[in-house]
């Protein structure tokens, strides 16, 4: 196999990085985030991910994926119970290879997962606050690291989904006449970085062409923003993106452009999971 | 006449008491909200969208030139408000400050093993003001409604605009701190109304009170938020707050801040005992700037049908029911039970401390209820030696003590910043010896 061609693959990044993030948030920031919880999430995610990928009939098992959306999940969801945990990575993946239109699946594994628990069970909330602004410098870092590395592909949802919210939260604030400093405030949130990088950028809940994604970054962002400011519900962005993602085949039947396909995996089935 | 908008502070003196005996020690002080100049104390019950709030107000000036501004989210009827009483807000403080605890050491001769136990984690409406219609018209303030409500006279205003509005407090002798149009602007563009009250010194002198009681307000919204953007701009320096959030599910924290909890279960000297408020403001302080000054703090979470150990009884059904606890009269309504006091269940206290000003805090503070139910306490702990008569060879033990005193005078230095020369200078070293615990390398005594 190809060295170059397997680090091509930008999730070997992205589990790179969500690993320092989640050390960083368990021994530095106390986070609140169980070492236990963590482990089952991350041992169940595989677990749930090997079974569906024996049932569906596909080779071989490919473990990225799926570790990706327990380290996203590890990051932002808080539960008290394992059992969430596990249920939680039963929902990602289970989403992935149930709910899907145009051969892709509809929802950001994580995503889903989150916001099912968070509105169906008193025992799982997500922390949004917690990154702090000391921290979000290499936060930053981290997330730029990652659109050199993949230069910048697939990345205009992250970059208009960032540059939509930061205009519609400056424009709030010139609209109030409020200082400059309170934009500035809200955007300087980790849990909302994590989910441009991490969550919103996925290639595969995000639509085939170059044009639609960015149309699609500022759609999430337009939501996002009326949940935030009209609703008054916390953690917008997340729930902004799972009431935006079933525009996502819609967009891909009026637009059509190249299905996003991993680099890793040597059967090309296996890669749309 | 002086505005005060969101700021009081709430006199009580640390409260000493060696009764209570539990789990997590034996309970010697408390550091409450006395400990703090300036500090303004805010009840919030939430459930759903449903709130109640409830304001302390302990005004150091005449009541005359007493006027709170308060921003509020909807329309406000003369039956969501009500007025507490300061006793209320005494328990609460009281029973979630954070605490100092003891233990004695047993005799060693006795039994050398020290129990280290772990903290289970677990009239109807009136008119009051007189004002001419007109001039409101004029400078576009609306007086939505206006109610008499113990010795408050209240106003519902909403206003097209901030200008308008200013120059209406301004007229009415409300003295309006410099830049509070800007803000003000902010909040009317966010169709927020604002909730006027002073005193009304006839109904105040009738009903009796010579402090204030504090404001309560119940009302709907999906906002669960807290302004505090006015209060920063007639405040020299950095204001205290106290919040304490009565919740159904779990501890509530802030969205939009970090909320941290303070450094808690560390066994500090015994002289902490006789300067426990000392040692906690000054804590408070190094913690605030470790944060760099952008935190909310934690320092209570817990259940409310107990404690371990008490630094006062948990509140009684009936104060909660008071401080605005609706779901409660659910439980005790049904079956007319009159079996009182009962623990209170269904309730979970957390108690947050923030010092904030506009740079730090240039938002206001959004809340969310968590899910977490795991119970946390501001608790210090100082172990006292034995001191009766030993009559085997206790060196191990006192040897033991010493680097036990030794430990808590670098756990005092590294918690307030005090000078350790100065903590080792105060600590009774058993023998007066004091074990050189930093210059002894690890090896040395390895084989001897």
């Amino acid at each position: 196999m190809n060295i170059f061609r397997t680090l091509a693959d930008p999730r070997y990044y992205q589990i790179a990085v969500l690993s320092s993030l989640v050390i960083f948030g368990v021994c530095i920031l106390d986070f609140g985030i169980h070492w236990y919880n963590a482990l089952a999430l991350i041992i169940s995610t595989q677990i749930v991910q090997y079974i569906c990928m024996r049932v569906a009939g596909l080779t071989p098992f490919d473990p990225l994926s799926a570790g990706v959306t327990s380290l996203s999940l590890t990051m932002l969801l808080r539960t008290d119970a394992i059992a969430i945990a596990v249920i939680a990575a039963c929902i990602a993946i289970g989403s992935k290879f149930l709910l899907r239109a145009g051969g892709k699946h509809i929802f950001n594994p994580a995503n889903i997962a989150l916001v099912t628990l968070m509105f169906c069970s008193d025992n799982a909330w997500v922390s949004s606050g917690q990154w702090g602004s000391a921290t979000l410098g290499a936060l930053t870092l981290a997330c730029l690291g990652f659109l050199v590395l993949t230069r910048a592909r697939r990345a205009e949802t992250t970059i208009a989904f960032l540059l939509a919210y930061a205009a519609l939260m400056t424009g709030r604030a010139l609209w109030l006449g409020d200082p400059l400093s309170i934009p500035l405030h809200q955007l300087q949130n980790g849990a909302l970085l994590i989910f441009a990088f991490f969550m919103i950028s996925d290639p595969k809940t995000t639509p085939d062409r170059s044009s639609t994604r960015i149309f699609y970054g500022v759609f999430v962002a337009s939501v996002a923003y009326i949940i935030q400011f009209v609703f008054y519900e916390p953690n917008a962005a997340i729930i902004a993106l799972i009431l935006c993602a079933p525009v996502v085949p819609v967009l891909d039947r009026i637009a059509r452009g190249r299905h996003y396909r991993w680099e890793s995996p040597a059967d090309p089935r296996a890669s749309n999971f | 006449m002086r505005i005060l908008v969101l700021t009081a502070a709430i006199g009580l003196t640390i409260a000493i008491s060696t009764t209570a005996q539990a789990f997590c020690g034996f309970y010697v002080a408390r550091a409450d909200t006395s400990l703090f100049n300036q500090a303004s104390q805010v009840v919030l019950v939430r459930d759903g969208n449903r709130t109640v709030i409830t304001m302390a107000n302990d005004f150091q000036g005449h009541v005359r030139d007493f006027a709170v501004v308060i921003p509020v989210p909807t329309f406000i009827e003369r039956e969501q408000i009500n007025v507490a009483d300061n006793a209320l807000i005494e328990h609460l403080d009281a029973y979630t400050a954070p605490r100092l605890v003891e233990y004695h050491d047993p005799d060693p001769c006795v039994r050398y093993e020290q129990r280290e136990m772990a903290m289970s984690s677990g009239s109807p409406a009136s008119k009051v003001f007189e004002d001419d219609m007109d001039r409101d018209r004029a400078l576009g303030v609306t007086i939505e409604a206006s109610y008499s409500v113990g010795e408050y006279d209240i106003l519902i205003l909403s206003a097209e605009e901030s200008n308008g509005l200013i120059t209406w407090l301004d007229e009415n002798d409300y003295n309006i701190p410099p830049g509070a149009g800007r803000v003000v602007d902010s909040y009317l563009k966010q169709d927020m109304r604002f909730f006027v009250a002073r005193v009304n010194l006839e109904e105040q002198a009738s009903l009796g009170y010579t402090n204030l009681r504090p404001l309560q307000i119940a009302f709907e919204s999906n906002r669960f938020m807290l302004p505090i953007r006015l209060g920063t701009l007639n405040a020299s320096g950095k204001q205290e707050l106290y919040v304490y959030a009565l919740t159904r599910s779990g501890r509530v924290e802030t969205t939009n801040y970090r909320t941290v909890r303070l450094p808690s279960n560390t066994e500090v000297p015994e002289f902490v005992e006789t300067e426990f408020g000392e040692f906690y403001r000054d804590m408070f302080a190094k913690q605030t700037r470790a944060q760099n000054e952008r935190a909310v703090f934690l320092e209570y979470a817990w259940d409310m049908a107990w404690c371990d150990p008490c630094a006062a009884d948990p509140l009684t059904a009936d104060e909660l029911r008071s401080l605005g606890v609706f779901w409660l009269r659910d439980k005790t309504g049904r079956g007319g039970s009159k079996i009182l006091p009962q623990p209170a269940q269904d309730v979970f206290v957390t108690r947050l401390h923030v010092s904030y000003d506009s740079e730090h805090f240039p938002e206001d503070l959004v809340f969310q209820e968590t899910g977490d139910r795991q119970n946390y306490q501001g608790r210090y702990i100082i172990r006292r030696p034995f001191t009766g008569t030993i009559n085997c060879d206790a060196s191990a033990y006192q040897q033991a003590t010493r680097e036990r005193q030794e430990r808590e005078a670098q756990n005092l230095a590294n918690l307030t910043g005090w000078d350790i020369d100065e903590i080792r200078a105060r600590v009774p070293y058993l023998g007066d010896i004091r074990p050189e615990t930093e210059s002894i390398p690890w090896w040395r005594r390895i084989w001897q």
